[in-house]
């Protein structure tokens, strides 16, 4: 639209409080961070003494820090494929015009009001193994019931399965997420097209397979860098439901900063770590954001 | 089948939480309560000094008294940058908006050494108002994207209209965009309602003092000291997740949009 320079002005005044606070409070802190993990900063008291890139090369030899990646790692890709397996399922079973359609969505979305930390604390109840005076709880006194007895496990306490017991109340949590986008994106796509396939003699499956699931990829592009960037984050959850665990078993670098930082007072190991963590999720983020916006405007 | 998955937690949340002392006993855990009691919500409501439980009440009410002020403050915001980043685009508006979105996706670790220290500066850390501040920043980007998606949609030949009628820039956005709004507004407010009430990390920085942590913070605590009765821990849980599930069950048509929005879908 045409502006006056009055409207020119008032343009600016609308966005200029949130401008503000943004480049302060998002870059700026971002900028400051960054300098933090230069210093040599490990005390209440701040020492900006700059020691160059000694954090990061520090941290690489760092047994926690090693085993929070391969944590962070694991628990990606299986938090990825699990939930994007049982998202696209659910929202073909749910295309199926299934009776009570509504209830079920309902169900698999609420978990995504819910915080992590309820989460956190009921699945901890839950993948609670017992011990040998109480004998098995929770899933496992479950799977003993129906006869599963043999799919028991420590769960989190077992240094073995460690992250990935987390895994489960993540996939619990997030992929009636997948789900509802995977429902919009089928529900975008013209009827016809499976239609005219159908007259031509295709199956279902045959036009899940060669017609709805090719059109789906940008769905599945989004739900990849959605999720992965929650995995990347992942914080509250392993809080509330298994803290660094057994020889860090459970561990992950967003809890490494946090107790670095703000109960070891190394406030430069901890700058560093949400360096490290900011790269790898502007590395995903910033090519799907351009992506994006070009193809809006 | 998957239901029962998605039911199972929710199960055990109302099997435990409502049953009384003398039947919480760890064998049967997957029975359902003989009699409903009400004994576990007062405690994680209250607290009971002889248990070594401090109640939920005042956080509870923390985070009410945080979340709305925030949620409010946060969707007034983005709605006047939605407007502006959808029909007074200028040079370099994609750009900017582009920055403001990146926002919403930075791992908060990365802002929050700064962050304490400018709120202690301020004088602002470990409190509330401290608290709905930060929010209120960390809202922008998610407010200003749903905004800007759903001014989108609005016709840019009524504002050019509304123009020729002699109205400007603040007489259209009052007197055309706000009215129409609503609908944005409600999926905005849940969206940082749900956001912000779920929140733990800033709760957890900001908010020391156990009087003035939001609930999130102080359920974790709960459920973190090992001789609170999972009776309580589990009627604590449900309590605090009572407020989202509200709205999701009373308004779950928003809520569904605001998550889709969430998603980047409506770029």
């Amino acid at each position: 639209m045409k502006k006056t320079k009055e409207e020119k002005i008032l343009t600016f005044l609308f966005i200029l409080p949130s401008v503000i606070l943004i480049a302060v409070f998002v870059y700026g802190f971002i900028g400051w961070t960054g300098w933090i993990s230069l210093t040599n900063w490990k005390d209440v008291v701040p020492d900006f003494t700059f020691v160059g890139f000694r954090n990061y090369i520090d941290l690489f030899h760092n047994l926690r820090f090693q085993i929070g990646l391969k944590n962070i790692l694991v628990f990606t890709v299986l938090f990825l494929v699990v939930s994007i397996a049982i998202g696209l399922f659910l929202a073909i079973l749910l295309d199926r015009k299934v009776r009570f359609e509504n209830v079920f969505r309902s169900i698999y979305l609420f978990p995504m009001a819910i915080s992590f930390i309820v989460t956190g604390v009921v699945w901890r109840w839950m993948l609670n193994p017992g011990t040998a005076t109480t004998g098995s709880l929770g899933i496992n006194m479950l799977l003993d019931k129906i006869g599963l007895g043999f799919l028991k496990s420590g769960w989190y306490t077992d240094p073995n399965v460690g992250i990935k017991a987390v895994v489960i109340p993540a996939v619990w949590q997030m992929s009636g997420y997948v789900m509802a986008m995977y429902l919009a994106g089928i529900r975008g796509i013209p009827q016809e097209l499976s239609e005219a396939a159908q007259v031509d003699g295709a199956s279902n499956w045959q036009v899940y397979r060669y017609i709805i699931l090719p059109l789906l990829q940008p769905i599945t592009l989004g739900a990849v860098i959605i999720l992965t960037h929650i995995s990347l984050k992942i914080f509250d959850l392993v809080v509330a439901m298994t803290g660094a665990g057994i020889g860090f078993s459970c561990d992950v670098p967003a809890l490494f900063m946090y107790d670095t930082t703000f109960r070891g007072n190394f406030f430069a190991q901890g700058a560093a770590i949400a360096t490290i963590l900011l790269i790898f999720v502007a590395i995903l983020i910033i090519p799907y954001l351009r992506h994006g916006l070009r193809e809006g405007s | 089948m998957f239901a029962i998955f998605y039911l199972l937690p929710v199960y055990v949340l109302l099997a435990t939480s409502f049953k009384s002392f003398a039947e919480v006993s760890l064998k049967d855990m997957w029975k359902l309560p003989q009699n409903i009691s009400l004994d576990s919500f007062k405690i994680a409501w209250r607290g009971d000094t002889s248990k070594g439980v401090t109640g939920l009440s005042k956080n509870f009410m923390n985070s009410i008294y945080l979340v709305i002020p925030a949620t409010l403050i946060s969707s007034l915001l983005g709605s006047m940058n939605g407007y502006v980043f959808s029909k007074w685009k200028f040079k370099f508006s994609n750009t900017v908006l582009a920055l403001i979105i990146f926002g919403m996706f930075i791992p908060y670790q990365s802002v929050l050494i700064p962050m304490v220290v400018v709120l202690q500066k301020i004088g602002l850390y470990g409190s509330i108002p401290g608290l709905i501040f930060i929010h209120c920043v960390y809202g922008i980007p998610i407010t200003t994207l749903i905004f800007r998606n759903y001014y989108s949609t609005v016709p840019t030949e009524l504002l050019e209209a509304a123009k020729i009628d002699g109205g400007g820039f603040l007489r259209i956005y009052k007197d055309i965009m706000l009215p129409i709004s609503m609908p944005g507004f409600a999926v905005v407010m849940i969206w940082q309602f749900t956001s912000i009430w779920n929140d733990f990390l800033f709760g957890l920085v900001v908010a020391q003092k156990p009087s003035i942590q939001p609930i999130t913070v102080a359920l974790n605590n709960l459920a973190g000291s090992y001789f609170v009765e999972w009776n309580i821990q589990m009627a604590g849980a449900l309590i605090t997740a009572v407020p989202p599930l509200l709205l999701y069950i009373f308004l779950g048509r928003y809520f569904m949009r605001g998550l889709l929005a969430g998603s980047l879908s409506g770029i």
